[in-house]
């Protein structure tokens, strides 16, 4: 079974739809059909091939505009995404705010593989205490699971897709047990200098944790702790590792991968899963509605085959949205009929609600100590290599900071490929130099800045949600989403600390933060969306009334539909969401699985 | 997508207002009359494995006239030395009119900060040198005499009315510098040594950490 035409649907039935193709979508579909079940996978963009598609070690002046960011490319011309970004052509959203702070921006991609094209490949668990936020603090929502529930499926993600990292036993910051983890590669210079000040300001630096394979997986062993029993899965599993080079420490991973050195769900989910013959993947299929029997029952998915425009019909037993937090919201706000007139799922009334991102705020700064050092080659595994997890727990603890929860620091600095940014904005070091005094310039600032981004917690709130447009619809006539955000203080005394910490890194380095730095956090806070960790939505909880889903992301009011991407989250961690939503997306597939031997659905 | 179509969501988004906000914004932008240069952008699925030329997406703009002094005041502020050429011998006026010559926004904005800024470096010449003289005319000391006026912004703010020469110079100077250090030369100018596959990564070498005073 392989990519199939959108015709090829018709008179079948399968076990299980799942719209979407990214870390949920991927993760879902492969424990699926890794044990038997018969899958057709819906993805709104087009077939992407890695292998082919790649720019592995193309440079600047070989692209557009020296590869520099614009509309249709918002990350610079390599970068994976296609057909997305903060806009996709033809399929616009609305806000209710013009001002930065009410904003939430969107970042889509409609390709195989989504957003894992491009992603950062940080990949952090969650911790204990993240999954029961308002037990702790009594801001939010708990969780109705807990860490030990999900650790056995984080085990099994970062053993499937390698992650780098090592086991530093900090607070609330798990460790992995043996065999899990891969070697994290060795800091750069930059990183030592940023670990030993920072160490000296009492701030943990430890390993990052992303997903680069450093070495060939043990694909010898991985595959019996991944599919125990399941000879024909180890199988698939183990050609999948085998077929996956390790890291060749050259080009940015945000160009995606053609060796399949890093996770990409479309090199590392997709191809075991077709090659089990059980999955078939239409592209170009834009899903827009579940659709119900007269018992409530999901029968299918209603989507418009983007190549004819044409409105077409897919059955299966079981429904799963994978389809990005807000496009998921979407889906069931636009899936009306007698029975849910505000859309399925919804009789909570929570579909849309509770939208979360990421707390973004960040400086950078320029190191004298790393000034004209000699050159080496600094490109490693193109992303942080070592960072700074929550540690002020207990400052927290005793209401000292003024701002209820966590962030981590994501840093670096390195002689890395020169861009358009190489000698520019350099006047408050150079005073304004030109000629050959430039280049002199140039030679010796090279290499000697640094970057520090806070990425932190937000407590989900009241005034955070996405909603129906009244209004507007997108070019295939589907209705779109209409965005509400609003930062609470949390977030914005958060994004101060955040602030001020980096300042006095920088400082302790003997470095200079460019502009200043600014302190005041509702200035510093990147706008909502813009980290692009969005989860919520559809929150999954103990009670039927105000949440969507139970505690298998199974949805209170619909049986047979389940959701695997981040709408389920309660909370969203400082914690990259990510790995998160994969060992999530295994853990509710192995119950779907579950409840399907025992005829439950 | 086609115009029609791309106005006829902006209508719609129109109509939701005050809800407007960047998808409003942005599709404005894609609608919005197109002054010159007229082509469309790359679009959002292009191909990265192709080779690109300035002049090939979408038509450039310099004149013979602007053409020859932008190169003089690229190589002014990137001139040859002992490690690497000057930036109009790798492409870098090229580059520029690339850039002032895109589709984007941004670009439309650098396109009239520089295309101003070439005219008003003719003016000068002819106010400070006499009539009849041009940038490229003036001799190279003249030449660093207007550009020592422009060449920081926050001193150029105090002498009379120089502050947009400072922010022309300003912002040609970090295209130049954007257009040279991302070529063959620029990088090694600076020392780049990457962007090549390894067997393993060893981390800086034992003379690097000497010299930051962690070996």
């Amino acid at each position: 079974m392989p990519f199939i035409e959108p015709t090829e649907v018709d008179g079948k039935t399968y076990d299980i739809i799942v719209v979407g193709s990214g870390a949920g979508g991927g993760q879902t579909a492969y424990t699926l059909t890794m044990d038997g079940a018969r899958v057709l996978m819906l993805e709104a963009g087009r077939k992407y091939e890695p292998a082919l598609e790649t720019p592995m070690f193309q440079t600047p002046e070989l692209a557009p505009l020296r590869e520099a960011s614009t509309p249709d490319k918002p990350f610079g011309f390599y970068d994976a995404t296609v057909d997305g970004g903060w806009q996709v052509p033809g399929e616009p959203y609305t806000q209710t705010s013009s001002e930065t702070a009410g904003r939430f921006d969107w970042w889509r991609a409609r390709m195989l593989g989504g957003r894992t094209n491009h992603w950062g490949r940080i990949s952090l668990r969650n911790g204990p205490y993240d999954f029961q936020p308002r037990t702790r603090d009594g801001l939010g929502f708990d969780w109705p699971i807990s860490y030990e529930e999900v650790a056995p499926y984080y085990d099994k993600v970062e053993m499937l897709i390698g992650v780098y990292g090592a086991n530093d036993g900090l607070e609330n910051t798990p460790n992995s047990p043996p065999g899990c983890l891969l070697p994290p590669p060795k800091p750069l210079v930059s990183d030592l200098l940023i670990a030993d000040r920072s160490r000296k300001l009492g701030i943990p630096v430890i390993a990052g944790h992303r997903a680069v394979v450093t070495q060939p997986l043990d694909w010898k062993n991985i595959p019996a702790k991944l599919h125990p029993g399941n000879p024909t899965a180890q199988r698939l599993a183990a050609d999948a590792m085998r077929s996956r080079a390790a890291c060749l420490w050259a080009t940015p991973c945000g160009r995606g991968c053609s060796i399949g050195a890093n996770y990409q769900s479309v090199t590392v989910h997709l191809p075991p899963a077709l090659a089990s013959g059980k999955l078939d993947i239409l592209t170009d299929a834009m899903v827009h509605e579940v659709t119900l029997d007269k018992s409530g029952r999901a029968t299918g998915v209603n989507f418009i085959d983007k190549k004819s425009g044409l409105e077409r019909h897919a059955k299966a037993r079981v429904v799963v949205l994978a389809a990005s937090a807000c496009e998921s919201a979407r889906i069931l706000l636009n899936s009306k009929s007698a029975s849910f007139p505000n859309g399925l799922a919804n009789s909570s009334g929570k579909v849309g609600k509770y939208l979360m991102d990421t707390v973004g705020a960040g400086v950078d700064g320029q190191v004298p100590l790393l000034e004209s050092l000699p050159p080496h080659n600094e490109d490693g595994a193109s992303g942080l290599h070592m960072y700074t997890p929550w540690w002020l727990y207990q400052e927290q603890r005793a209401g000292k900071l003024g701002f209820a929860r966590g962030y981590h620091i994501e840093f670096g600095g390195g002689r890395h490929m020169p861009g358009l940014d190489t000698g520019a904005g350099l006047d408050w070091l150079t005073g304004g130099s030109y000629g050959r005094q430039f280049k002199q310039d140039v030679r010796r600032y090279y290499g000697s800045f640094v970057y520090f981004s806070g990425r932190g917690e937000m407590i989900p709130n009241e005034r955070s949600y996405c909603e129906i447009d009244p209004v507007v619809k997108d070019k295939w006539g589907i209705p779109v989403l209409r965005f509400h955000w609003e930062w609470s203080e949390h977030e914005t005394r958060q994004a101060a600390h955040m602030q001020k910490t980096f300042g006095q890194i920088i400082e302790a380095m003997g470095g200079r933060v460019r502009g200043g730095g600014e302190t005041d956090g509702a200035k510093a806070i990147h706008p909502g969306g813009s980290i692009i960790h969005e989860v919520g939505g559809a929150i999954m909880g103990h009670d039927a009334k105000n949440s969507v889903t139970n505690k298998w992301c199974q949805t209170w009011d619909v049986a047979n539909l389940f959701i695997t991407d981040g709408a389920p989250f309660p909370s969203n961690a400082d914690k990259n969401p990510t790995l998160t939503i994969m060992a999530n997306a295994w853990r509710v597939s192995d119950h779907i699985l579950e409840r399907m031997r025992r005829k439950e659905l | 997508m086609d115009r029609r179509t791309t106005i006829k969501w902006v209508l719609a988004v129109a109509a939701a207002a005050p809800g407007m906000g960047n998808a409003a914004r942005a599709l404005e932008a894609v609608a919005a009359p197109a002054d010159a240069p007229s082509s469309h952008g790359y679009g959002t699925d292009p191909d990265l494995r192709k080779v690109y030329e300035p002049g090939q997406l979408w038509p450039l703009t310099f004149t013979a006239a602007q053409k020859r002094t932008a190169k003089v005041l690229c190589d002014l502020i990137i001139p040859a030395d002992a490690s690497s050429p000057s930036a109009s011998e790798v492409g870098v006026v090229d580059f520029l009119d690339e850039w002032i010559s895109a589709p984007y926004e941004a670009q439309r904005r650098d396109r009239a900060t520089l295309l101003e800024g070439l005219a008003w470096l003719d003016s000068e010449a002819t106010a400070r040198y006499g009539a009849g003289k041009s940038f490229i005319t003036l001799s190279n000391k003249q030449q660093t005499a207007i550009c020592d006026d422009i060449c920081c912004a926050p001193k150029a703010k105090s002498k009379e009315d120089r502050a947009a020469a400072a922010k022309f110079f300003a912002r040609y100077r970090d295209l130049t510098a954007g257009g040279f250090y991302t070529t063959p030369q620029g990088r090694k100018d600076v020392g780049y040594v990457g962007n090549v596959p390894l067997p393993r990564f060893d981390g800086p070498p034992p003379e690097v950490l000497k010299k930051v005073g962690l070996a």
